[in-house]
């Protein structure tokens, strides 16, 4: 007995008209979940460098603290007074509890407020610092 | 009078909208960086009342002291920042339980502070290497989560900054 294969009478062919479509979706899709935010820094600065540097692996967890070289310390988009820290970074790590805090500080600053920022956040309970530096090379 | 030509019906070729898409979608994909923070990861000791700091066993304990020059003190005797690493080295390895104080005048210059910090850094990264070379025979980049675990745990980070001087 002979078989004989059937034959689909379908066409073999991915319909690729809404291929773009699909493409476009993809597209809006990453436009709309990369989150980009930036902070207009009003104190100027320079890193300092190092050899062992580690990257911050979550960036959501980042806030930052920006000191600039006429001592200005700079939170979000303010300058605040050493005194503020405390109660800014308390009220941030109420809201998240595991943060990690960037100190983007000048490098000519003195170690005078640098301790006295580490004691504010010491106070406020936000121990994770990371002292932001750039790769010496 | 003279018949217009009949025109066909105008349209734009659809077919190729895909590949361009991809070509944005890749375009993008490609030129996007993100910069990336690095830095020397630190935490910070818990604050505490001065009533109840604790007393660490003078032996276990190194003390690095930076002056507002820049000089380092460590255990006592001056050393240039370069030697800090191979000083402490041979200290950790005669003692795991070392704890490194780190001390500083408040007219220091945070330079010099990210400097001896990043000694500290690689004295550690170092016996971890070394650490994990003896007992994995790789280094630390290879190393799995659960190794590297195994690693960090054998050869804590030990940074203490220590409480600053009552100056107000």
């Amino acid at each position: 007995m002979k078989f004989q294969k059937k034959q689909a009478q379908t066409k073999q062919q991915i319909p690729t008209a809404s291929m773009p479509d699909m493409i476009f979706i993809l597209l809006i899709f990453f436009m709309v979940t990369t989150v980009m935010k930036e902070q207009t820094i009003k104190v100027k600065f320079t890193l300092p460098s190092a050899k062992q540097i580690e990257k911050i692996d979550n960036k959501r967890l980042i806030s930052y603290i920006w000191v600039g070289r006429d001592g200005r310390i700079q939170i979000d988009d303010n300058i605040v007074y050493v005194g503020d820290i405390q109660s800014i970074m308390y009220r941030k790590r109420k809201e998240l509890p595991n943060v990690i805090v960037s100190l983007r500080i000048d490098r000519g600053s003195k170690m005078g407020i640098v301790t006295d920022i580490q004691q504010q956040l010491r106070k406020a309970d936000a121990l994770r610092i990371n002292y932001s530096a750039l790769q010496k090379i | 009078m003279i018949r217009k030509p009949k025109r066909g019906g105008a349209e734009i070729p659809s077919a190729s909208m895909a590949d361009i898409a991809f070509l944005m979608l890749i375009f993008f994909l490609v030129t996007t960086t993100f910069d990336v923070d690095t830095g020397i990861g630190l935490v910070l000791p818990p604050h505490i009342e001065e009533a109840e700091l604790v007393k660490i066993k003078k032996e276990n304990l190194a003390n690095v002291l930076v002056n507002k020059e820049g000089q380092v003190l460590l255990d006592g005797d001056l050393v240039v920042i370069s030697q800090i690493k191979e000083i402490l080295k041979s200290k950790i390895r005669e003692n795991d339980k070392l704890i490194i104080s780190v001390k500083t005048d408040r007219e220091t210059s945070y330079e010099i502070y990210i400097a001896v910090m990043d000694e500290l850094k690689e004295n550690y990264y170092e016996l971890r290497e070394e650490f994990s070379r003896q007992k994995f025979g790789i280094g630390l980049t290879q190393l799995t989560k659960v190794q590297l675990r195994e690693v960090r745990e054998a050869i804590p980070q030990r940074i203490s900054l220590a409480e600053p001087e009552k100056t107000f």
